[in-house]
């Protein structure tokens, strides 16, 4: 958009401009949108999440034209799809490569936003909107998981549906009532398709537009994690801003060919990722007789049932399962120090950050194992119960160390660095 | 429009008597919306009781039904096994059955059945829902085992009569459902016995 295109004009544009507020809105967030000229490899993932969000609801709902919802067709409707449907088989590669493509972006935007600490203040709600759609996704992944009813799709429902059962008094008529049966039945199924394909896609959509209006309300943080905004020229602009549109639009642009390369190269070579991103057992149409030999979540739950199984407490796991999630929640306030970016935060941060993530990759790989596997002469129960303290550790030692003065940081320059 | 004289007491009173009124109105219609998730007439109706010949089982051996979707095994235990359940006491953590869910009360003894020869069983795992193995035989999961019940998923041990073994992921013993001995000698599940 050029500068003459705010003035009013005549012309199809101006005629809409008089009705309604595009090119505002273009220029609010994205022609005069001022972020941060030092965005590095860490941004890119944003926008990809974004992508990877408009390739799920487009084949997902070519798939949803036919995918039957119900206890006896499921599973063949999803092989027909495979077999029978023209480029079948791609639409429902894409939609199952690109959950699992959704997770590693989110997990690496999310991993970004603890180095440069944009959950602090005034990012917060960006930082809770984000924590939300983060819960919607797990939600719509865990029931996008059951539709192809194999054997995976209906133990792993069991197992994360028992879940709410050990819960105190209200626990096993709060479990009926999820699956409206007395077991996982087609009529849990069919209540999940809807969840799956119509009530989660609306509120994740909802939810992506707060996050970006809360975002493009405060401004973007950045790896300095200085705020561009005390510096700005006479005409109102940030010094060290640039427009959205051309610059990471373009920058986004060939990121997202970069990230497109790998994403076909899964979906065209490895759209099993060897088991980890569609399970061998749910090749074998569920059945409710039949448990299969060992159970695992896809892999980017498994940090998350590691700490479950860490804990030899039905309801003390699911409540560790918990918190491990809404612990991040309360990032914002748990976190006092005034430094954001990792640049220029303590030592201690520092490493207390890299055991945090470790902790992270540790657990998710150990959710994968049978419990009683052995490495280095313990067993995987006993290593996920000592990553689980660390895990944990990572938010105690946070609050202790900003909150009581242990941190010592490094000056934080007045302008963005590069 | 003009605002004298208007009583600002009696607007905020309309607003929370509206407030209230919509309140109330809301909660009233969120009970069909959530009701509708419970199990339907057609889903509680797939609960009929179910009758099995047990006439032809061999002790040790195991039949499997479903009974309300759910997965029933029914074992015919050998006079040893059902011997050897007193033992079991000090390594089991609910040797009397006194989760009084787990069973109904004619269950809450110690071999956990109408009939000591015959168990019935939910076959799920009481902490996340697996189905554990039937392993009758002594030693056939480790030294100790005497016989008995184990989930692959996340390890839990059961004895022969469902109970819990103590310092495993599973809160309580294995569910057993009602059931009866019909007078021509079969079982019923899902019924209780007429007298109890």
């Amino acid at each position: 958009m050029s500068e003459a295109t705010t003035k009013a004009q005549g012309g199809l544009l101006g005629w809409v401009d008089a009705r309604f507020p595009l090119t505002k809105m273009w220029n609010e967030h994205v022609g005069e949108y001022y972020a941060p000229k030092n965005f590095n490899f860490w941004y890119y993932f944003g926008a990809l999440s974004l992508f990877v969000l408009v390739n799920q609801l487009l084949t997902g709902i070519w798939l949803t034209m036919n995918y039957n919802p119900s206890a006896a067709g499921a599973f063949d409707s999803v092989e027909y799809i495979m077999r029978d449907v023209e480029w079948g088989w791609l639409i429902r590669y894409m939609h199952s490569t690109g959950a699992s493509a959704f997770f590693v972006v989110v997990y690496l935007h999310m991993f970004r936003a603890l180095l440069y600490g944009s959950y602090q203040k005034p990012r917060e709600l960006i930082w809770i909107f984000g924590m939300i759609i983060y819960l919607v996704l797990m939600a719509e992944a865990f029931m996008g998981y059951m539709l192809p009813w194999g054997q995976m799709s209906y133990w792993g429902a069991q197992v994360i549906i028992s879940l709410f059962g050990a819960i105190p008094i209200v626990g096993e008529q709060l479990a009926l009532w999820i699956r409206g049966d007395f077991n996982i039945s087609g009529v849990t199924l069919n209540r999940f398709f809807a969840l799956h394909v119509v009530a989660l896609p609306l509120a994740l959509v909802g939810l992506v537009v707060f996050h970006i209006l809360a975002l493009h309300e405060v401004g973007s943080n950045n790896p300095d994690g200085v705020n561009i905004k005390d510096h700005k020229t006479k005409d109102g602009k940030p010094k060290d801003g640039i427009p959205f549109h051309p610059y990471y639009t373009v920058k986004d642009t060939f990121g997202l060919g970069v990230f497109l390369i790998f994403f076909s190269a899964v979906v065209f070579f490895a759209p099993e990722m060897g088991g980890l991103f569609l399970e061998p057992p749910n090749f074998q149409p569920a059945n409710p007789l039949q448990t299969p030999e060992h159970i695992a979540p896809v892999w980017y739950f498994t940090a998350f049932y590691s700490i479950l199984r860490a804990i030899p407490d039905k309801f003390g796991g699911v409540l560790a399962m918990g918190s491990a999630i809404f612990l991040l929640f309360l990032l914002p306030w748990i976190d006092r120090g005034k430094v954001r970016s990792i640049r220029y935060r303590g030592l201690g941060h520092k490493v207390a950050l890299g055991l945090f993530a470790v902790a992270f990759v540790c657990l998710s790989y150990l959710g994968l194992k049978a419990p009683s596997n052995v490495y280095f002469g313990l067993t995987v129960t006993t290593w996920a119960q000592i990553w689980t303290m660390v895990y944990f550790g990572f938010f105690a030692f946070l609050f202790a160390y900003t909150a009581f003065g242990f941190e010592r940081t490094k000056p934080v320059p007045e302008r963005v660095t590069e | 429009m003009s605002q004298e004289g208007a009583s600002n007491s009696r607007r905020r009173f309309l607003t929370g008597a509206v407030g209230v009124v919509g309140g109330v109105g809301a909660a009233y219609v969120a009970v069909p919306f959530l009701a509708y998730w419970k199990p339907s007439a057609r889903t509680k109706a797939a609960g009929a009781p179910v009758e099995v010949d047990t006439s032809t089982l061999e002790p040790g051996q195991k039949i499997n039904l479903t009974w309300r979707g759910q997965p029933v095994w029914v074992i015919r235990r050998s006079e040893a096994a059902i011997e050897s359940l007193a033992a079991m006491d000090d390594t089991v953590s609910d040797p009397l059955s006194n989760v009084s869910s787990q069973q109904p009360a004619y269950a809450q003894n110690p071999h956990r059945s109408i009939d000591p020869e015959y168990l019935v069983l939910v076959p799920i795992c009481t902490h996340l829902g697996c189905i554990p193995s039937y392993m009758p035989q002594a030693g056939s999961l480790d030294a100790d085992w005497q016989g008995g019940f184990f989930c692959p998923c996340h390890g839990s041990k059961f004895d022969l009569a469902g109970r819990v073994y103590r310092g495993v992921p599973a809160p309580t013993n294995l569910q057993v459902p009602p059931h009866r001995m019909a007078s021509n000698g079969s079982l019923v599940i899902g019924e209780d016995p007429e007298a109890a």
